[in-house]
């Protein structure tokens, strides 16, 4: 099993660099570089050079990047942040825990949402409880993000004035866990939306499968009690594709905080996303984009593993080395 | 061997399903799955019930153990009669079920030693500290070592995971067996060890059984008596013997044509005779 995850992080080690590669080209094939958005376009172009040379962008595209290699592997240093000076893993990882915060209860509340209302349809399919669950997470899945945000900040910040249309905390003050609840509430209908909206289906039809097995019949002729045969026998199996889903499920919340938060002014990895593409500021997405494919291969590697976790069929193939 | 006293006396039992259709599902027609079959098993005889596939023969099976809902008619188990809708659980204490498949039927998750553990833990069998000498007592008796407790379904072949079958089935120490085509998804040379493995355990444990089978050669072997199915009601019934000397219905003419026989000498008088010339 160890053997395993060491040659799974290897593996990681050359999808990273590519991703860098990638994004560092593609990065600087739009147009606009962060001079243009700091320096005044009435200031002359000996100010402007002097500037690109300051910050390194004078140099071919393949300097600047092994330049930003080599401060990374030999430094582990993701260099600062051509707008603001700060440096870059300090930018980023001030942002990681509200954007953490946001997504993890986001994907917890979801998950308890989805898991036993996706049971619930299941057992109980076509009845009318199933489908307003089937119909609430078609709404769930298809309504953008953006838009049920506005239409929510819209109805309950305007309209009503029950809660904070933004922000983590109110302005002046140092924050108390009940107002971070209270901000909090907003992002996480939307989030939670889609991630239920999501789940409820997934769960449902992996729940339906299941309940067709010969094995759950063998259950029932032992004995065990209904309520046991399907949350015990059934639910346990159905959960083994559903662990996939989750950790793609990471990954899509990372995507969808760069709106989510933008809209609540979330001051997290996807607002700081966000303004630094708006400033060109290379370094920093640099680093926000190593992150990024950090965490989905991570996610990646931690499913594979929870997968083995879940499923005895697959356990005994990595702990034996050969099948049987 | 066979005394007087029926241990399951089936009267008249339907099991019907209905054809979901339409919006909103309603229920237009139904399948006539099992349609008014009577049958009495004594205590320690093998009943035989053979006949084609979908002719309601597991369906029967089920609804005598209670998984499925019986529409109509009355299951009498030792002179009580069971009421499906609440008895379920108390009903698989007497009431035991060997399946067709032995892979799908095993939950993947268990190992053997849960298989087996969780009906005595929940029937409260032994006691929770002799559960694991119960469990390998149990694997001993079907003829499997007793370190599968700890393996899953997946590492044993077909044969093995039918005897845990068996052995979990035994393990609630049922009176009666209904065998829902035991054999019929195992290769022919372990089909023998299986049924041999029946026939030991009839004797040790003095069990009563209902063996179900889709052709004649699979139950002549083990059946005291045989009932022929087709299309939800029994036909024909009787002893083995009369079953492949004199058959009376034509459905069970067409069964022993279809059951071949190496030896000719051996083959019965209708085989031996060509179709059509005796109906």
């Amino acid at each position: 099993m160890i053997g395993y995850i060491v040659r799974r992080l290897l593996i990681a080690v050359p999808v990273l660099f590519g991703v860098t590669v990638i994004n560092f080209l593609i990065m600087r094939m739009a147009p606009g570089n962060p001079v243009d958005m700091l320096v005044s376009p009435k200031l002359p172009d000996a100010a402007r050079e002097a500037k690109m040379i300051e910050l390194g962008l004078h140099e071919p595209i393949y300097i600047q990047y092994w330049n930003w290699l080599k401060n990374l592997v030999v430094h582990q240093d993701l260099g600062y942040s051509m707008i603001t000076y700060e440096p870059v893993t300090t930018m980023i990882w001030d942002r990681m825990g509200p954007t953490v915060l946001l997504m993890g209860v986001a994907l917890i509340l979801g998950l308890c949402i989805a898991i036993p209302v996706g049971i619930y349809s299941a057992t109980k399919q076509y009845s009318k409880l199933d489908y307003v669950f089937v119909t609430g997470s078609f709404l769930g899945i298809s309504i953008p993000n953006f838009f049920l945000a506005l239409l929510l900040v819209y109805v309950f910040s305007i309209q009503l004035n029950w809660l904070p249309s933004g922000g983590m905390k109110e302005l002046g003050s140092s924050g108390s866990v009940t107002t971070l609840i209270i901000h909090m509430i907003l992002p996480l209908i939307v989030l939670v939306a889609s991630v239920a909206g999501r789940n409820i289906r997934y769960v449902r039809s992996s729940m339906l499968e299941i309940l067709g097995q010969d094995y759950l019949r063998t259950a029932r002729a032992k004995g065990v009690k209904e309520f046991f045969v399907v949350n015990k026998h059934g639910m346990r199996n159905a959960l083994i594709p559903i662990v996939t889903i989750i950790g793609l499920e990471i990954p899509i919340l990372f995507g969808g905080a760069v709106v989510v938060e933008q809209i609540f002014s979330w001051p997290g990895i996807g607002q700081l996303t966000l303004s630094s593409i708006m400033n060109r500021d290379y370094s920093t997405l640099m680093g926000l984009n190593l992150v990024a494919a950090f965490v989905v291969i991570a996610a990646n590697i931690v499913t594979d593993i929870a997968y083995a976790f879940v499923d005895p069929r697959i356990r005994k193939s990595y702990v034996g080395g050969s099948k049987r | 061997m066979t005394t007087k006293k029926p241990l399951l006396v089936v009267q008249n039992v339907k099991t019907y399903y209905p054809i979901k259709t339409g919006f909103m599902n309603l229920k237009t027609d139904y399948v006539k799955a099992v349609d008014g079959v009577s049958f009495d098993i004594f205590e320690g005889e093998t009943v035989g019930l053979v006949g084609e596939s979908g002719c309601g023969k597991s369906t029967l099976g089920r609804t005598i153990i209670g998984l499925e809902p019986i529409t109509d008619g009355h299951i009498y188990f030792d002179g009580q009669q069971m009421d499906y809708r609440t008895d379920r659980v108390s009903l698989s204490k007497q009431i035991q079920i060997v399946f067709q498949d032995p892979y799908s039927s095993l939950n993947p998750r268990q190992t053997i030693g849960d298989v087996l553990a969780e009906p005595l833990r929940v029937h409260r069998i032994v006691a929770a500290r002799d559960i694991p000498q119960e469990v390998e007592r149990l694997l001993q008796l079907v003829g499997l070592p007793t370190t599968a407790k700890s393996r899953y379904p997946h590492e044993f072949s077909g044969g093995q995971r039918q005897r845990v079958g068996i052995a979990r089935a035994l393990a609630l120490r049922p009176r009666l067996l209904i065998c829902d085509e035991p054999v019929s998804a195992l290769d022919v040379s372990i089909q023998a060890q299986i049924m041999n493995l029946f026939k030991q355990l009839q004797q040790e444990l003095g069990l009563t059984y209902l063996f179900i089978a889709h052709g004649l050669g699979a139950v002549k072997y083990i059946s005291d008596r045989i009932a022929v199915m087709y299309a939800g009601k029994i036909v024909e019934m009787g002893t083995t013997e009369d079953i492949f000397l004199r058959p009376q219905h034509a459905y069970t003419k067409t069964l022993l044509r279809a059951y071949p026989n190496p030896d000719p000498t051996k083959r019965s008088i209708i085989q031996r005779t060509q179709k059509g010339a005796l109906e």
